[in-house]
């Protein structure tokens, strides 16, 4: 087994830097571009909301920060390492250790309870596993889900699965924390919840990406950037 | 670390498995059954082949045994016309190979007969065997009470027995055989002697219906055996024998000995001392009244011919763990297709391609390993059953269950991989999607 050292990234300016950044999907013999020249950067500790209509580009532009993707054209740098030179190995090393995804859908692992979802991304950084049950219950307790903990993602409301998979997010202490439309799919109240514990996050010093539809939420991000086709067309700051 | 790693991989792999009980065990059972196949056919057939090898090495390896055949009737049918049948091997045959054959360290002539005992009221068929007292040198035979013939015996044509163990209840019962008299023919034998059975051949031959201890088919299948000295049944019985046929009606044939039974010194010095037994009983015979047994060939025969029929049951047994195999490859694929989504959260997690292949083919592996340690009880208790019900003789070679338990974790790597393969390959963006 290769060693899982991650890719050293720094975190003391810019975490992310875009440059000239394009995405062009091959549907047969049809080149469709995605994203066209994104210029964009994110500094540690920063809270940014990213906005569009459907088909902006703003899933692509998610899932190339997330290193689920390599830009076409352009450079992305995560900590100062150019992404597009990294082995498929050392992205998942980077996806796993560096970055935290929120979901939409929660995605949770159905057939494992709350401990074992929340010891996933632990379990591929090669945690022991005391170390990583040990954090797992304590992330657990974190996002108030202390007496839940042998629960499977069936037996817990919408509101307690997204609060999983934050605690899922956490669990390697990432650098920046991804979330995909988190409250999408819940009620008013258990999507202030999770709001509320994001903002937390982001209080604690994390760098927090949200993708979403919803001004209110927007509102609360220090910087708004409005994609639309596949360009950044506006970036709002909020000067909290 | 791996050591954890394992564990954790084993874990997660027994419970995925676990989540779908009846699909993991009704997929193993392909693999339950392929490896009992492998098991049960292996053990059956080296019984078999055992049970033949040991059949044919109790008559000697060292053993050339030359036998005399009815020759086949004339055409013209003089053989009706003859008062008297005259063939067989003669004791100039055996002193032929005494004298004319270097490597020869024994040479035993037998009579066989088969005669009616009687002891008290009690009457059994037997074969009487008459022997010289070097007999034991080329049989397992043994004196397990009293004592075998001896040379006073042969010399003075006394009359004197020894009788096979098997006998022994049915025809004294409860008394003690020891110095007792019984009655064969018109005349009286004093049992001085108690041998130890010999496989008798009517199951016996091996993988060739022939009859290589010499007894009669004829006789029944208990029929037992009584030593007595070679020069006293020459004496008491003559060598004129009546025969009834079917074929023939009754005719008179004169029979000097059976049977001769030529030990060679080594066992390398058989097959050429064969040829010159064959080269000597060809100048002194006209009629092909005789026929020559090398256990050592039948036994190299039985081997040959077990290891073709181990070769087919192999491959019947293989054909069925490759079914398996399949069974499981087709599970498998199912079951990649539909925790796609588990699998694209797992990559966006930090999962490597090959942490996706790992777990999956760990899933495999210890689907089939299960299977395989299934289908090793199954195929150990098969053969048990097949000794008891059928009464053949079974053995379970430690070779086997190695060679089952290697073919089966093989099937779950190579019908695993594929799988695993397509798992690890699926693009995590649209596994995400997938629903």
């Amino acid at each position: 087994m290769q060693s899982r050292e991650v890719p050293n990234l720094k975190t003391d300016t810019a975490i992310l830097v875009m440059k000239d950044l394009c995405k062009t999907y091959h549907l047969g013999s049809v080149g469709l571009r995605v994203l066209k020249d994104v210029n964009l950067t994110i500094h540690s500790g920063e809270y940014v909301a990213i906005m569009g209509p459907s088909g902006s580009g703003k899933s692509t532009l998610l899932n190339m920060i997330g290193c689920l993707d390599r830009p076409t054209a352009g450079e992305y740098l995560l900590g100062g390492q150019s992404v597009a030179v990294l082995e498929d190995d050392q992205l998942s090393l980077i996806r796993g250790a560096r970055i935290g995804f929120v979901f939409q859908s929660f995605n949770l692992v159905s057939q494992l309870n709350v401990v074992e979802n929340i010891e996933i991304p632990m379990y591929y950084q090669g945690f022991s596993e005391q170390a990583s049950a040990r954090r797992a219950r304590e992330l657990a307790t974190l996002v108030g889900l202390a007496d839940r903990l042998n629960h499977r993602p069936t037996e817990l409301s919408g509101g307690q699965q997204q609060r999983v998979a934050i605690a899922r997010a956490m669990a390697n202490d990432p650098l920046i924390i991804l979330a995909d439309e988190p409250t999408g799919n819940l009620d008013s109240a258990s999507g202030a919840d999770i709001l509320a514990i994001l903002d937390r996050l982001h209080g604690e010093g994390k760098t927090l990406i949200v993708v979403t539809h919803d001004e209110s939420i927007a509102a609360k991000a220090q910087r708004i950037i409005r994609l639309f086709d596949g360009r950044i067309a506006k970036e709002e700051f909020n000067g909290r | 670390m791996m050591v954890f790693r394992l564990k954790q991989i084993f874990k997660l792999g027994v419970k995925s498995l676990w989540m779908h009980r009846l699909r993991s065990t009704l997929t193993a059972l392909g693999i339950v059954f392929g490896v009992a196949s492998v098991i049960a056919m292996l053990a059956i057939g080296e019984g078999a082949s055992r049970d033949a090898q040991e059949k044919i090495a109790q008559l000697g390896s060292r053993n050339i045994i030359i036998k005399t055949v009815a020759p086949p009737e004339d055409r013209s049918g003089l053989g009706r016309q003859q008062m008297m049948k005259e063939y067989g091997l003669t004791y100039d045959d055996a002193e032929r190979f005494q004298n004319g054959i270097p490597d020869v360290q024994v040479i035993v002539p037998n009579r066989r007969l088969s005669q009616q005992v009687f002891y008290r009221n009690r009457r059994v068929s037997v074969e009487v065997i008459g022997t010289v007292p070097w007999y034991p040198d080329i049989s397992p035979v043994r004196a397990r009470f009293g004592r075998f013939l001896s040379i006073t015996d042969m010399q003075y044509k006394q009359s004197v027995c020894v009788v096979e163990e098997g006998l022994v209840k049915d025809l004294f019962g409860f008394d003690d055989p020891m110095g007792q008299d019984i009655k064969i023919g018109g005349d009286y034998y004093r049992v001085v002697g108690i041998a130890t059975e010999q496989a008798r051949s009517q199951t016996a031959g091996g993988p060739e219906d022939k009859d290589p201890t010499g007894a009669k088919k004829t006789g029944g299948a208990n029929m037992g055996g009584i030593y007595v000295p070679l020069t006293t049944v020459k004496n008491h019985f003559g060598e004129v024998s009546t025969q009834t046929g079917p074929a023939t009606g009754s005719a008179m044939e004169r029979v000097e000995l059976q049977e001769i039974v030529v030990q060679v010194r080594s066992i390398d010095r058989v097959l050429g001392t064969r040829q010159s037994v064959q080269t000597l009983l060809a100048l002194s015979h006209k009629k092909n009244d005789y026929e020559i047994i090398v256990p050592l060939e039948l036994m190299r025969r039985a081997r040959d011919v077990q290891r073709i029929f181990t070769m087919v049951l192999g491959s019947i047994a293989a054909i069925s763990l490759l079914v398996g195999g399949i069974g499981i490859m087709n599970i498998m694929m199912a079951t990649v297709s539909e925790r796609t989504r588990e699998i694209g959260i797992r990559r966006a997690l930090g999962a490597r391609k090959r942490d996706i292949i790992i777990q999956f083919l760990s899933e495999t592996l210890l689907l089939t390993l299960f299977g395989g340690i299934v289908g090793i009880i199954v195929g150990s208790a098969i053969p048990f059953g097949v000794s008891y019900f059928g009464h053949m003789r079974t053995l379970i070679t430690p070779g086997s269950l190695i060679l089952a338990f290697g073919i089966s974790s093989a099937v779950g790597v190579i019908f695993g991989l594929y799988p695993a393969y397509r798992a690890a390959n699926m693009d995590p963006i649209e596994s995400l999607r997938h629903e």
